[in-house]
């Protein structure tokens, strides 16, 4: 698989709520972030969580967020960065 | 965690008691296995009513979310699981007694 995205692009994360289990945190969907790196391609942990095969992988990005971007009362140095593991179906340019 | 209070780390390294490590071991076998998936342990962890994940420890929500994907997928059964815990209860050194010594 092609990864959609690379190192250095800004990156929007889905605002979605579907069910079941997700892995991707409540507090960072709807925010932007930039590609930090790619970390590879694994089986989907949201089918996995079923008991399915999780295929086809998907490929998994460490994505780079601004701490004061994603807290309202961050009192914190603006420079402080916050790395999250994300999906690719979980990110929109 | 999650957003809300909780209280300092305690930074001290503890022993881990022998039912502890058997729970590791058994996520251990049943991954190589193909049994069961870390996905589907964190699924059943986070499924759990809000003060039972409060109240149980670390491995205690490790065998909750083992033994009810378990009983799920078919590897095992319910009344299996119920004649066991049955047999543990019996045992000498089993919950009752230990329960039993513990009292003053």
């Amino acid at each position: 698989m092609t990864p959609r995205f690379a190192v250095g692009s800004a990156v929007s994360v889905r605002r979605g709520n579907p069910p079941g289990h997700i892995r991707t945190p409540y507090y960072i969907r709807g925010k932007s972030g930039t590609v930090e790196r790619i970390c590879g391609e694994f089986r989907n942990p949201e089918e996995l969580a079923y008991g399915r095969s999780g295929e086809p992988k998907q490929v998994l990005y460490r994505v780079r967020f601004v701490q004061k971007e994603l807290w309202p009362d961050y009192v914190g140095p603006a420079s402080d960065t916050l790395d999250v593991e994300l999906y690719e179906h979980w990110l929109e340019s | 965690m999650g957003g809300l209070q909780a209280g300092p780390v305690e930074r001290v390294d503890h022993d881990y008691q022998l039912w502890e490590k058997r729970v590791d071991a058994l996520m251990v076998l049943l991954s190589r296995k193909k049994r069961f998936t870390v996905d589907e342990l964190r699924k059943g962890i986070e499924s759990l009513p809000g003060d039972a994940y409060d109240r149980l420890t670390y491995y205690e929500r490790w065998i909750g979310s083992i033994a009810s994907a378990l009983v799920h997928r078919g590897t095992i059964s319910i009344e299996e699981l119920r004649t066991k815990l049955a047999d543990i209860e019996k045992r000498p050194d089993g919950p009752k007694a230990k329960n039993a010594a513990a009292k003053p």
